[in-house]
């Protein structure tokens, strides 16, 4: 069965190009780049070039870019470095919305570490209260970490303006960028961010490799304490083949980021257009004009979410739901119920998410799995009757 | 993903008895929109008591589809008497078995054939008796009690994934946990 893969915020297709970078050093290519030896320091030599092109992505140095397991692990060092660099601070803030990457590690640390979280809440379109955001920085205030973009709704924080106010105050600011990275423009220089988290495996890189970039001057404490490796602010040998295909994965990214908004967007438009004309009681989730080109979170009413995954799956149509289907409660997940989305359409929400490997078919033959889907499931809905919610 | 049984995947990808039966005598609602879930099944009641025909109208997930299909299937030519005996357990076998996450899919169904019966035979169903510990999801401790005695339930995790109680916002979980301890303690 072919697979339409719309799903990219969870994880993407490694690009042939990266996978074919990365093959040699599977192989022939096993040196240890901190070898005293020309054969450890040809993987030594691709790792410095990798660590360009990670830095180029984000218009950093090399020298700032450290590279570590997974987004996770780079969101967990930032905020712990940040509390070792303020011992005696006890304020911490961020979102409501963020990925729980942060937010769990957020909620660990009010409830077994005694800090004072502050979590910021969004309004409807899944903005930032940012007056809530300035008032809640204090004195007492170690970290400030704020998505640059939702992973569910798309949604972007706007990052500059935020940090730019933060930082000013002598408090550190730390973004999680998984899903803002080759989708969006990103300048850590302009954006006066101090740290920030990227993740390879939603840039077409393998999965099991991150980044965290780390403000030169900036005092970091590393997390894993080890080896010299990473200029010893990340012990533990290389992961020398995800680092290679991350490389390759970054400078592919910045030449797809204008096809990000257009092609990409487009299609994305496309969907949504369709899917809003030709199926009822539909609502988009998320700030429509401020929202990544490849996502749309979209709402049925009166439909569960996880059986529409199951009928898309059926075509092999690969999508997420907006439930939180871990837990047995069935329950819309944080961020929807975050952003207030009313039962009726939360429990009924698809989040597709493209990349430039979509085509317009795939997005016609998505529009007819749906419109089948909802009616057939909206037939033995309880809560639609005549073509209404009731 | 879930694992479910391919009698679920059947069930859910066709589901038997779908719709409102136009001339049943007996209706049973359980669930509701916020829950994530909803059951109306509708019966057809013979004046011997037998379920002639049933059928049912559900939202939820694939479990809950599938739950609500084998139920009809089940009850269908049984007495009122009969079907008051079947038990969530029991839709949750005749499925080959449901994800743990997803047993409260056949207390619903169960629920909701408890409520179709006391309507057969013009029993209001009084106010839940107890005492309300999950407000998000209107489940009482005498529900809770039940449950745990009856499927030999050990956590607050455990009751989420039965009766959804404590799924919601969470205030209620250190309450489930303390009706927990009591049946424990009971032996
Ligand atoms: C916003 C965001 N942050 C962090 C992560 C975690 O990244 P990783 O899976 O590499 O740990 C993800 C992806 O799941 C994400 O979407
Ligand atoms: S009261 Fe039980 S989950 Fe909210």
């Amino acid at each position: 069965m072919n697979v339409i893969y719309t799903d990219n915020n969870a994880t993407t297709r490694v690009a042939d190009e990266v996978i074919e970078e990365m093959l040699p050093f599977f192989g022939g290519f096993y040196g240890n780049p901190s070898s005293m030896h020309t054969f450890g320091d040809r993987v030594g030599k691709k790792i410095r070039q990798a660590r360009q092109k990670v830095a180029d992505l984000i218009h950093a140095d090399p020298d700032e870019i450290i590279f570590t397991s997974c987004g996770t692990e780079s969101d967990n060092s930032a905020v712990f470095s940040a509390l070792n660099a303020r011992p005696d601070k006890k304020r911490i803030i961020t979102s409501n919305v963020e990925h729980p990457a942060i937010l769990n590690l957020f909620k660990f640390l009010r409830d077994k570490k005694g800090y004072d979280v502050v979590l910021v809440p969004v309004d409807k379109k899944g903005d930032l209260d940012l007056d809530l955001l300035y008032d809640s920085l204090s004195d007492d205030t170690a970290i400030v970490s704020m998505m640059w973009a939702n992973n569910e709704t798309g949604v972007i924080f706007p990052i500059p303006e935020i940090a730019e106010k933060v930082t000013e105050k002598g408090i550190l600011f730390h973004t999680d960028a998984v899903q803002a990275a080759g989708k969006i423009p990103i300048d850590v220089r302009a954006a006066h961010v101090d740290m920030l988290s990227l993740s390879g495996h939603k840039i077409h890189a393998p999965k099991g490799i991150g980044v965290l970039y780390v403000k030169k001057g900036m005092k970091f404490f590393p997390y894993l304490i080890g080896g010299h490796q990473e200029k010893g602010r990340r012990g533990g040998t290389e992961n020398t083949v995800s680092i290679i295909g991350l490389g390759k994965a970054c400078e592919l990214a910045e030449q797809h980021l204008p096809i990000m908004n257009t092609q990409v967007k487009e299609l994305r438009d496309y969907l949504q257009n369709k899917l809003l004309e030709k199926i009822p009681g539909v609502s988009v989730n998320g700030d429509l004009e401020n929202r990544l080109p490849n996502t749309l979170s979209i709402g049925f009413d009166a439909v569960e979410g996880e059986s529409i995954l199951l009928m898309l799956d059926k075509e092999g149509i690969c999508a997420s739901s907006g439930s939180a289907c871990t837990s047995g409660s069935l329950d819309p997940s944080h961020v929807l119920m975050a952003m207030e989305v009313p039962f009726k359409s939360a429990h009924g929400t698809i989040r597709f998410s493209l990349s430039h490997y979509n085509t317009k078919e795939e997005m016609d033959h998505i529009v007819k799995t749906m419109v089948s889907a909802i009616e057939t499931l909206r037939a033995m809905s309880p809560f639609w009757k005549d073509g209404k919610l009731v | 993903m879930w694992e479910y049984t391919d009698k679920v995947k059947d069930h859910f990808m066709h589901p038997r008895n779908v719709g409102e039966l136009k001339d049943a005598n007996a209706v049973g609602e359980t669930g509701s929109l916020n829950c994530g879930d909803a059951l109306k099944l509708f019966l057809k009641v013979d004046e011997n008591e037998r379920i002639v025909d049933a059928s049912f109208m559900t939202f939820g997930c694939a479990s809950a589809v599938a739950s609500s299909s084998a139920l009809t299937e089940i009850i269908k030519g049984m007495t009122l008497d009969e079907a008051a005996k079947v038990t969530n357990g029991d839709i949750a076998d005749y499925l080959g078995g449901l994800p743990k996450e997803k047993m409260h899919c056949s207390v619903m169904g169960k629920s909701a054939l408890q409520k179709a019966i006391a309507d057969y035979r013009g029993i209001q169903i009084m106010e839940k008796p107890g005492e309300m510990v999950c407000e998000c999801f209107e489940v009482t401790d005498l529900e809770i009690i039940d449950a745990v005695k009856a499927n030999g339930l050990e956590t607050t995790e455990d009751v989420t994934n039965y009766l959804k109680a404590g799924g919601g916002c969470g205030k209620c979980l250190d309450r489930i946990e303390e009706v927990i301890a009591s049946v424990k303690a009971e032996g």
